[in-house]
Parts: structure tokens; C-alpha cells; sequence
């Protein structure tokens, strides 16, 4: 391709990079070391790493993130692995995918109803004498209903990377000897872990930003750094402070994905 | 093994009812008299009359659609360009440094890009609109266009393109003859995807509107905030409705494509 034709094509899109991708994070940064007059200051630094609520709510942020990851893990992974061995897997997959198309926050405002004090659960848990329990505004309603929308993204990516395996490789696994358990440990979960692995990236980053579920069924606390950053920029308007959380959010977000990343090159060399 | 499958198919159905049970305990209550989703009272159609008598929403719905066409075509037609770019790119180093670029928007948490945009607009001196909601839309959804189209260039022969210039196609006509016609399917698959981004998205635009601008999850979650509003339930039974419809069309339309998809394949190579 000639060069003047290159760019042509190339100039909307660096135009899109410059004020879209890189425009923004630096106003992020900036924003972060200026107090609201526009002066350099760390004292948003300060703040945050000098308080103990600040880092209680990052480990919080964390440790939320991970249980929604390793729950939705846990439970869309034999989901996945079980439609491999399905007829008319198109067909179940489309079913699966179907609820992804329902607005998330209409999927949210249904637990509300369901898990309200006199919803369906304790309707239900009255039935064995259980009284009403408050599910609603609380860390586990929270936790359950974005593991409950993070399901899908989870199955999928797994599903299509236990779907690539060569069934000979398992049947190998089994001529020779190996337990259920060895054909899992040495053979399915190492040949699928690139679909988990994307699984993982898809459901532990956006899980540290979903404060609409803190604020309509978490019970309106500002229990994760998302949330944070919504408080900062919506309700407080200390924009400063707000870039400051969203700093760190980023940092952290990258050193996930090191850590994620460091993991695959390492077993390659092996 | 006829049992396992038994235990299989079980696992999956269980999975697939918690799945759908939120959705459909919002239509179920969507036809109750009540005022709440506790107690099924009377059957009734009000609710779906207040919907269609509520001129706001309906002028929401049609902006939230207008929206996601519009910011789809711009994204589609950047994304496309810059999928084009890239391929061209001279270096490696450069190919690899402008997708890690792309990639950025992918993986940044939500709260993050809608707060770096709200600064953004904000240091632009940008009023929060239709404009820099829509502007926001096309920003994220340029990357997954990206992706999209990139392996169908990289898939498509080259001898191709040589094969029209030697032919005495003028360089336009090399671009929409034969190298747009070449990558169509991951255009329409980039612009699908543009469309669900932009429909699916709450958490940016909540950040990025105004007070003359709002889209269909904006508005659900400022009512949802407000308490049960079986309204809204009206609303999630048609969304479910439309969505069912497109899937099953989509579905039939797949298998029957399947079906003829020998011959299809071969015209499509070619």
C-alpha cells in the first residue's frame, strides 16, 4: 500500500488514540496530583495512603473480585465442560447467551424484588419455618448477583477452549491409566486454561467497577473503589480525589494483568 | 453413561432456570395489580398501558436505539480504517505498539474510561449532551471493530488486491470492490458488536450525560433507585420479547445457513 493511502486510513484512527486513549489518562493523572484550583499537590496521595479506609476498601475491592471470580469459576466451568458433551450445543450456547441481552440493570432491579424480605427467597425459606432473613443491602446480595450476571461471560470462553481440545488427547489420558482426576489435573485444565484465563480477565477487572450493584443492591455503602470514584465524581464532586482512587484502580488493574501474563510465559517455557 | 448424561443435562437445566428466573419473575409480576413483586394480586394489563402512555419513555427508548445505530456506523468506519492501518503498519514494533493502544479501552474498568472521559469533555470546555454521549459511544467501541476485522484482513489473500491493480483497478476501486467486499463479514460483525456495547452500556454514559440526554439503562437505574416500579417490569417483558425474537431469528437463520454452507463457503473464499 502506498504511503499517502496509509494515511489516509491511519489518521481517523490515531485521531481516536490521541484524544480518546491517551488524552484522558493523562487528564486522569493530572487531575490525581492537582488540588481543585489546579495547583500540584500529593495530598490526594496522602489521603488515600494514609487513611486506613482507603486500603481497607482497595483489599476490599480485591478480595470482592476475587470471590466473584472464583464462584462464577466454579460454577461455569463443569457448565461448560458438561456442553461439550451436549447435542445441539448451538442451541444450548444460544440459551446461554440469551440473558446477557437483558439490560444488566433490569437483571440487578429483579433482585430486588427476589431477594427483598418478603420476596421469593424468604417466601420460600418461611416454608421451612425459616424467618425472613435480610438479604437485600448486604455484601452476600451483592456478591451473588454479579456472580449471577458474569456466568455467561465466564462459560463461553471456557467452552470454546475445552470445545478445541482433540478428544483423542483425553482418550489417550484414559488408555493410559490416568484416574478421572489425573485426566482433569494433567490434561483438561492445562489444554482449557487459556479460555479460563480469559474468563478471568473478562469477569476480575470489570468486577472492581460495578457500582451501580453496590448502590441498588449493596445497600448504597461505599464498599469498593468503584463506587468510590462514582461518590468522588457524581455526589462529592471532588473530581481530584476521584482521579486519585482511579489511579490506583489502574495499577492495580496492571498488575493483575502481569501477574496473569507472567503466568502464561512461564508455562510455555516449561 | 446413560446416567452421567442424565446428571449433565440436570446440571445444565438447573443452571439454565437461575439464569432466566430473574427475567421472568419481572414478567410474571409485570401482569400483577400490586404495586410490588411480593404478591401476585390481579391480572392486568395497566402497567403496560402506563408504557405505552409514558411519551417520555418511549422518546428514550427511540434516542437509546438512534443512539446505538449512529455511534455503531461512526465506530464501524473508524475501526474498520484502523484495522486497515494496522495491518499496513511497516514495523512490527509499530503493528504492536498501535494494538496495545487499541487494547487499552478494551480493558480499562468502566468507571475508569467514563471518568477520564467527564474530565475530558470537561477540559474540552464540551457541554454533556447527546453529543459527548454519543462521542463516548463511538470511543468504545472503536477497539472491538478493531478486533473484529483485523483476522479477516490478515485471513485474506493478497494476490488478490495484485490481482485487480494488474487488472487496471484504480485504487478506490481496489478498496470497495474488492478489499471491503473481501473483509464484510468481520465489518458486520464489528458493527453488531458496536450496537451491543452501546446498548449494553450504562456505567460511561452515566458519567459522561447531562440533564437533556438520557438512555434506557440510565433511566432504569434512576427509577430502580427510587424502589419498585412495575412499570419497569412492563418494559423488561417487551425488551425480553424483542431480544427472544431476534435470537430465534438469528438462530434460523444460522441453521439454515449451515445447512447450505458448503456452497456458501466456496463463494465466500472466492
Amino acid at each position: 500500500m502506498k504511503n499517502n493511502k496509509r494515511v489516509f486510513f491511519l489518521v481517523p484512527y490515531l485521531l481516536w488514540i490521541v484524544l480518546f486513549v491517551i488524552l484522558p489518562l493523562l487528564l486522569i493523572g493530572w487531575y490525581s496530583i492537582t488540588d481543585t484550583n489546579g495547583h500540584f499537590t500529593l495530598e490526594n496521595y496522602q489521603r488515600f495512603f494514609g487513611s486506613g479506609t482507603f486500603l481497607r476498601m482497595s483489599l476490599n475491592s480485591l478480595w470482592y473480585a476475587f470471590l466473584i471470580t472464583l464462584f462464577t469459576l466454579v460454577i461455569s466451568y463443569p457448565a461448560a465442560y458438561l456442553l461439550t458433551k451436549m447435542k445441539h450445543q448451538q442451541f444450548w450456547l444460544l440459551l446461554i447467551i440469551l440473558p446477557t441481552w437483558i439490560n444488566l440493570l433490569l437483571k440487578a432491579y429483579a433482585f430486588i424484588g427476589i431477594l427483598g424480605t418478603h420476596g421469593m427467597v424468604n417466601q420460600f425459606l418461611q416454608l421451612f419455618g425459616l424467618g425472613p432473613v435480610n438479604m437485600l443491602f448486604t455484601n452476600f446480595a451483592f456478591i451473588l448477583v454479579a456472580v449471577y450476571i458474569e456466568i455467561p461471560f465466564m462459560i463461553l470462553p471456557i467452552y470454546n477452549a475445552i470445545a478445541d481440545i482433540n478428544p483423542a488427547v483425553i482418550q489417550a489420558s484414559e488408555d493410559l491409566g490416568a484416574s478421572k482426576w489425573q485426566t482433569f489435573r494433567y490434561v483438561l485444565w492445562p489444554l482449557s486454561w487459556p479460555g479460563v484465563e480469559s474468563g478471568i480477565q473478562a469477569i476480575f477487572i470489570p468486577s472492581l467497577s460495578l457500582f451501580m450493584l453496590t448502590r441498588l443492591i449493596g445497600g448504597n455503602r461505599v464498599i469498593t473503589l468503584g463506587t468510590a470514584i462514582e461518590e468522588y465524581f457524581m455526589t462529592t464532586m471532588n473530581w481530584n480525589m476521584g482521579a486519585t482512587i482511579g489511579v490506583i484502580l489502574i495499577v492495580m488493574m496492571i498488575v493483575v494483568m502481569l501477574i496473569t501474563g507472567q503466568r502464561k510465559k512461564g508455562r510455555t517455557r516449561k | 453413561m446413560k446416567q452421567r448424561h442424565l446428571g449433565a443435562r440436570l446440571y445444565l437445566i438447573v443452571l439454565l432456570l437461575v439464569l432466566y428466573l430473574p427475567i421472568f419473575y419481572l414478567i410474571y409480576f409485570s401482569f400483577s395489580s400490586g404495586q410490588n413483586m411480593n404478591h401476585f394480586q390481579h391480572f392486568t394489563w395497566e402497567h403496560y398501558q402506563t408504557l405505552f402512555n409514558d411519551s417520555r419513555l418511549l422518546a428514550i427508548m427511540l434516542q437509546t436505539l438512534l443512539l446505538a445505530l449512529l455511534s455503531g456506523l461512526i465506530a464501524t468506519t473508524v475501526g474498520t480504517f484502523g484495522a486497515i492501518a494496522i495491518e499496513a503498519a511497516r514495523s512490527k514494533r509499530e503493528k504492536s505498539s498501535l494494538l496495545a493502544l487499541n487494547n487499552v479501552l478494551m480493558v480499562s474498568p468502566d468507571v475508569i474510561i467514563g471518568a477520564s472521559f467527564l474530565i475530558f469533555f470537561t477540559a474540552l470546555g464540551l457541554s454533556l449532551n447527546f453529543g459527548s454521549v454519543l462521542l463516548s459511544h463511538v470511543a468504545f467501541s472503536i477497539p472491538i471493530v478493531v478486533l473484529m476485522v483485523l483476522p479477516r484482513i490478515k485471513e485474506m489473500d493478497a494476490t488478490l488486491i495484485d490481482a485487480a491493480k494488474d487488472l487496471g483497478a484504480s485504487s478506490y476501486q481496489v478498496f470497495s470492490q474488492v478489499l471491503i467486499p473481501a473483509i464484510m463479514p468481520g465489518i458486520l460483525a464489528g458493527f453488531f458488536m458496536a450496537l451491543t456495547y452501546s446498548l449494553d452500556d450504562f456505567a460511561v454514559t452515566f458519567f459522561v450525560t447531562g440533564n437533556g440526554f438520557t438512555t434506557l439503562s440510565v433511566e432504569i437505574y434512576s427509577r430502580a433507585r427510587q424502589g419498585i416500579d412495575l412499570e419497569v417490569n412492563a418494559l423488561s417483558a417487551i425488551i425480553f420479547l424483542v431480544v427472544l425474537i431476534g435470537v430465534l431469528i438469528y438462530y434460523f437463520l444460522s441453521v439454515r445457513s449451515s445447512r447450505t454452507k458448503h456452497n456458501r463457503r466456496i463463494g465466500v473464499k472466492l
